[in-house]
């Protein structure tokens, strides 16, 4: 949030604060061949994926190094060796690319899965709707995971949605869909690790609604008038984060001094990313028309 | 391009829908990774019946019906490219692509850049265009320059037999996105498939009819129509050169200056309304580069701004003819 006061990161931003228990519990459920699709609140996705905090701080700072190479920002971090898909910002517009890898895994009798995260928001598109009945029809190995947090923008769940219950609709495309709470991170990854089991199995997609919130603005450019203080304070409550310390405390698995360490090690990790983005070179102007059609001549 | 061995024999009569067909049966022959999908290609055989019969030889896994849902399996098929199949999509016509525009424009056109180079989409999308068969407005548009515009993707448009049966081989074999737009009154349109050609180049235009008094620049459905101008015109002692663009992007700008600068008169003929038109972009590119070997304006013909009607009379006054090429000419060389 300093860098894009400070300008060095421009476009939107949309910070997953208060969202990560959903990223990091699926993501600890998908294995490496898995394919991860997502949307422009992809940075908690990216880096649990295992993409690096330097390939995607040196992203939002445009820079060469970037994972998307400058191009894509904040709202498009690709890397292909993760099988990170994206980053779409367009709301639901990674729904049916997510269908056709895994139509093309299942074509091919591969048990790998393809994961597609979206929001409530993306619920409401005609994509969202058409890609179900697809997956369902078709049995495809997709795992889509609706992370719940409750707005799209601005626009609460009760005011886009007539029927609110999500998991119910999803269902009724003839796939389980199971809801779990997107604040507690082992809840999450139970969830998911069946869900992802399931699909690996063969049983066609799942659907997983994390009910979940973000603990900031929608994108740096709101000003978030449509929430009461008072709920998200509520809901900073039960930040997973802490949630998660608080619970391996008491078990014994955590001490202040690790957890001093692992403060320490994270904020290192982000400051020498920044320290990198910002001695990267830039992508070069004379590069500008690059990718634009493929330069191999060949695609895998 | 394509390395397919050439097939014997020699020329022999085909309609445009069976050289089609012969392109799509090729390509799943030879490449597994092949499959064809989109609303009733399978079962019914394809709208247009392109692929009747493909679904009995190939199975319903690579002849793949899907629910109406343009923007799904649109999507579908871009993904699937992602994850290395070689998806050739149907829409039933471009009409109906715009429910799958998003699908087009943001992801297909835009992941390879978007990702830096790292994901390419080797997908290509068949939809039919254009009017003349009294399908009223919304069956009837021709919007293939609007995808024409677009960076990223390469739009064809086969007006011939050959290439309505090769260029199927070399938009497989292109890393990226492909548009192919079949004109749909050019279905039962029959032609001499020439068993000397086994691939086609997606680079250049070509020249169709050689001449030296005007040159008349087309594509897809308008070809035949500038063919029959370029007839009459001769009649009258008027040598037109028609060239056919074949690929809308990116556009051949050699063969047209080339041609340009035999003939010094320019005639676009293009089905699109003429308001941004591709034929206003072609002209303009006539007039950056070859303004000085111009003798006279350029002429366009295109579609009259309306909604294509369906009464007969109406659709044809709407519609390019060879009648109003003749006119268009006439006015160039006079
Ligand atoms: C097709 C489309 N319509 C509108 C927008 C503008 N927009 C960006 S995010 C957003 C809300 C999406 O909400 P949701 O899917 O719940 O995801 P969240 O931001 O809550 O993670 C909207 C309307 C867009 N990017 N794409």
């Amino acid at each position: 949030m300093e860098l894009y006061s400070g300008a060095k990161i421009r476009g939107f931003v949309h910070l997953y604060i208060g969202e990560e228990a959903v990223a990091v519990g699926v993501n600890q459920a998908l294995r490496e061949e898995d394919a991860v699709v997502s949307t422009y609140r992809e940075h908690g996705h990216a880096l649990a994926r295992g993409v690096s905090a330097d390939a995607v701080m040196a992203e939002m700072y445009g820079r060469a190094t970037g994972c998307s190479r400058g191009r894509g920002g904040s709202m498009h971090l690709f890397d292909a060796t993760h099988r990170f898909y994206g980053g779409n910002a367009i709301v639901a517009g990674g729904l049916p690319l997510a269908a056709g890898l895994a139509l093309a895994d299942r074509m091919r009798g591969s048990t790998r899965v393809t994961c597609c995260f979206f929001g409530d928001g993306a619920f409401a598109e005609g994509e969202f709707h058409e890609t179900a009945n697809l997956a369902a029809l078709w049995r495809l190995p997709l795992l889509l995971v609706c992370e719940n947090n409750l707005y799209a923008m601005g626009t609460s769940l009760a005011r886009e949605h007539a029927q609110t219950n999500l998991a119910m609709r999803a269902a009724s495309y003839g796939m389980p869909a199971w809801t779990v709470d997107g604040m507690d991170v082992l809840a999450v990854e139970a969830a998911a690790l069946r869900a992802a089991e399931s699909v690996r199995a063969g049983n066609g997609p799942h659907f997983l609604e994390a009910q979940t919130y973000r603990f900031r603005a929608h994108s740096m450019y709101d000003p978030d008038r449509y929430r009461a203080k008072s709920e998200i304070e509520e809901w900073k409550g039960r930040d997973p984060l802490k949630g998660l310390a608080e619970l391996m405390r008491s078990e014994g698995q955590l001490d202040d001094r690790v957890m001093e360490e692992l403060d320490k090690e994270v904020l290192a990790e982000i400051d020498q990313s920044v320290q990198r983005a910002e001695k990267a070179p830039l992508e070069p102007v004379s590069d500008l028309l690059r990718f634009v059609t493929s330069e191999t001549g060949g695609a895998a | 391009m394509s390395t397919r061995k050439a097939p014997t024999g020699t020329s022999r009569p085909t309609t445009y829908r069976e050289a089609l067909r012969e392109g799509l049966r090729e390509a799943l022959l030879q490449d597994e990774r092949v499959f064809l999908m989109g609303e009733d290609v399978g079962r019914y055989g394809g709208c247009f019946g392109v692929s009747l019969g493909l679904l009995e030889e190939f199975g319903p896994d690579r002849i793949r019906d899907t629910p109406l849902s343009e923007s799904g399996f649109v999507g579908a098929g871009i993904g699937a490219a992602l994850g290395g199949m070689r998806p050739v999509v149907e829409i039933m016509t471009v009409n109906f692509s715009l429910l799958a525009l998003d699908q087009i424009l943001n992801n297909a056109a835009t992941l390879l850049h978007m990702s830096g180079g790292q994901l390419s989409v080797p997908v290509v999308i068949r939809m039919t265009t254009g009017a003349g068969r009294q399908l009223g407005a919304q069956h009837s548009h021709s919007l293939e320059g609007w995808y024409a515009h677009i960076p990223g993707i390469r739009v064809l448009a086969p007006a011939t037999v050959d290439d309505a049966r090769h260029m199927l081989a070399a938009a497989l074999a292109d890393p990226d996105p492909v548009l192919l737009f079949e004109h749909g009154s050019l279905y039962n349109a029959e032609g001499s498939l020439d068993a000397t050609v086994d691939a086609v180049d997606l680079d250049t235009a070509a020249v169709r009819r050689p001449g030296t008094d005007v040159s008349v620049i087309t594509y897809g459905g308008s070809l035949p129509k500038a063919m029959a101008a370029a007839e009459t015109l001769a009649g009258e002692g008027i040598s037109a050169e028609v060239v056919d663009l074949r690929t809308l992007r990116p556009l051949d700008d050699a063969t047209v200056m080339a041609s340009v600068g035999r003939t010094h008169r320019a005639v676009i003929v293009d089905e699109a309304w003429r308001s941004g038109s591709l034929a206003a972009e072609i002209s303009s590119r006539i007039t950056e580069q070859a303004f000085y070997e111009l003798d006279a304006p350029v002429q366009r013909v295109c579609s009259a701004e309306v909604p294509i009607p369906y009464a007969r009379q109406l659709e044809e006054a709407a519609l390019p003819q060879p009648a109003t090429i003749v006119d268009a000419v006439r006015r160039a060389v006079s």
